[in-house]
């Protein structure tokens, strides 16, 4: 049988893949370029009640990403399976919050489809959140999954996962994206196979009718205990970081020079790879699938004549990730264009030549 | 002979962290011998503020979350909208609800979010030490308007309750004051209504309580009663506005 592909943009994607994955709780506040999501929300989710019945799926347009994040805490809280979605300033808007989920430990799916900043920046695509979605973003010792696809159908495939992973480890996920990701079309092989919904979840707050009272909170007074249960939120981390870490690697068992990129990067350093292969020149790509946690594994080339090549639509941010993962062992080098400059195949050709030559 | 006083099921037996005198004890437990009246602890959910109440949880026996500062009303929403079989209530302070949460009050009320909210109105922020709140009086004196709270440099004292009654979604809201064991009572058929009111699908009700705060007030606590009742209750006058 042929599988039947439909045509979807980034945006939307993710959203099909929230609602297959079992999502039954979306709050958000539009900003561009994201604005498809909620559209795509707000029309599946059709039981958009007030709190006196009961409904399959709650779609809620909030009043600010404040209250966006802080109506997917509670709902995760109260045991949904819970997502909101936005663009870079909205994004730093709810750090407050994220924190807080991740300090309760609740599976919330957060996407950030990244616009050009710092401040109101532009619309444009670009990638400069990488910090803040990688190193915490909010207050606190605490770690969101952060997932970066870089084409449509992955968009919709990691969507899907990223429920399960952040029911599995209670931590909030993050899909990174960008202004390209998200509004480009592609035709996308939906699975008919929904996610397996755990509706059990023993933590969560549904009245305390034959248990004791469940609370949910991040709040520790308690001399020492804050950092009792900083270590218990750390020891999940140690377990995610040898389980998770998720990349695609092409043509590194002989490459000389390795592209590093993620996302739509990845996928213009993808087209620069290929041609100079074409040309006999032996170039490879890691593409970090997980930006939190790191992909180690495919750094780990002993060969000190191998030379990386960071590739970002920011100034030299997961370049230190790379930095730290290649160990001083090999040379690094880097090009990035940001605020909706994007690097082109051919500035990457140049680069790689130049390092050739060196 | 009957005991007519006894400690609601809603209320553990632990002794309160609050200073003498504080209207959160007499308030925490004003809710709890509600929900315990109409037999609603195993469906309740409460949502306890950022603010001298943070840890209501451990007083109240029944499923309780946390919220950052002012967003209370945001986490309720969501709670609510998953399980509207739920009782969900907020205890939010003034500068809780009416300062860093003033959106998210506003918003919800608007939507006319199935909730109950119990608003404790003490006219400072208790638990950072006595600052200036939206709700300050006149002339009050705080640790941030040592000289009292001036018209030309603070504003007014801001009245949530009368700004909320206009809004289309509010079904109730009542003023009320721990100042006499004669508005304890009453301030506990308030909390009822707002309680009954949400199992009723009636919609958004929310209870202001004049609270004392002993402490930032400089006053003993048999003082900020009278406070209450020789000042504070003419800005902020008792009873239904909606
Ligand atoms: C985002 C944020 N800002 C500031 C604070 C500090 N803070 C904690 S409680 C509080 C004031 C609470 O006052 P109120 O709501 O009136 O309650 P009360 O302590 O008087 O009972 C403030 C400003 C915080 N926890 N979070
Ligand atoms: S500071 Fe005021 S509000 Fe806080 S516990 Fe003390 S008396 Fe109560």
């Amino acid at each position: 049988m042929v599988k039947a592909k439909i045509l979807l943009s980034g945006n939307e994607a993710i959203a099909q893949g929230a609602l297959q994955a079992g999502c039954n709780f979306y709050a958000g506040y539009p900003i561009t370029p994201q604005n498809e999501i909620i559209a795509y929300m707000a029309k599946c989710m059709p039981a958009c009640r007030t709190g006196r019945e009961q409904s399959k799926g709650v779609f809620i347009q909030a009043e600010s990403e404040l209250a966006a994040i802080n109506m997917v805490y509670g709902a995760c809280a109260a045991g949904a399976r819970s997502m909101t979605s936005s663009s870079s300033p909205g994004i730093s808007l709810m750090q407050e919050g994220i924190s807080y989920i991740a300090g309760s430990q609740l599976p919330a799916v957060i996407v950030n489809i990244m616009r050009g900043g710092p401040g109101l920046g532009n619309i444009a695509p670009a990638q400069s959140d990488y910090f803040q979605a990688t190193r915490g973003g909010g207050h606190g010792d605490y770690h969101l999954i952060v997932l970066a696809p870089s084409c449509v159908q992955e968009a919709y495939d990691l969507t899907k996962i990223s429920f399960e992973l952040a029911d599995k480890y209670r931590i909030p996920i993050m899909i990174l994206g960008d202004g390209i990701l998200g509004q480009m079309m592609e035709p996308v092989h939906l699975s008919k196979k929904k996610n397996k919904v755990n509706t059990f979840k023993n933590w969560a707050l549904t009245g305390c009718k034959g248990r004791k009272p469940n609370i949910v909170k991040s709040f520790f007074l308690r001399e020492g205990a804050l950092e009792e249960f900083n270590l218990k939120l750390q020891a999940n981390y140690e377990q995610i970081r040898k389980k998770e870490a998720r990349y695609e690697g092409i043509f590194l068992s002989d490459a000389k020079v390795i592209l590093v990129a993620y996302g739509t990067m990845a996928r213009i350093a993808k087209g620069a790879v290929i041609q100079l292969r074409n040309q006999g020149k032996k170039i490879g790509l890691i593409r970090p699938i997980t930006l939190w946690p790191f992909p180690q594994v495919p750094f780990s080339i002993k060969n000190k004549k191998v030379k990386f090549l960071v590739v970002e639509m920011s100034y030299g941010q997961m370049l230190e990730d790379v930095k730290l993962a290649v160990c001083c062992r090999q040379k690094v080098d880097f090009l990035g264009r940001s605020g909706g400059g994007v690097p082109s195949e051919e500035e990457i050709i140049n680069k790689v030549n130049k390092i050739l030559l060196q | 002979m009957e005991k007519t006083f006894f400690r609601p099921e809603s209320l553990y037996d632990v002794p309160t962290h609050y200073c003498p005198g504080c209207g959160h004890g007499t308030a925490h437990r004003l809710v709890a011998q509600v929900v315990d009246e109409l037999g609603i602890r195993e469906k309740t959910v409460g949502i306890a503020p950022v603010g001298c109440a943070v840890v209501a949880y451990d007083y109240w026996n029944f499923d309780c979350s946390e919220a950052p500062h002012g967003r209370a009303l945001a986490v309720a929403t969501a709670i609510k909208r998953v399980h509207p079989q739920n009782i969900v209530f907020t205890y939010q302070g003034d500068g809780d609800l009416a300062a860093i949460g003033t959106n998210e009050t506003i918003h919800a009320a608007n939507r006319g979010e199935n909730l109950s909210v119990i608003f404790i109105n003490n006219t400072v922020y208790g638990m950072t030490g006595g600052q200036m709140a939206p709700t300050t009086l006149l002339g009050q004196k705080t640790s941030t308007s040592i000289e009292g709270r001036v018209k030309e440099k603070h504003g007014y004292p801001l009245k949530i309750s009368e700004m909320l009654a206009i809004l289309p979604g509010v079904a109730y809201v009542e003023r009320v004051s721990l100042h006499s064991p004669q508005e304890v009572l009453k301030a506990k058929r308030a909390i009822k209504q707002a309680f009954e009111n949400q199992i009723n699908n009636l919609g958004f009700s929310l209870v202001e309580v004049l609270s004392p705060c002993p402490t930032y007030w400089g006053q003993s606590p048999k003082e900020s009663l009278d406070w209450i009742r020789d000042v504070m209750q003419k800005e902020f006058p008792l009873g239904r506005i909606k």
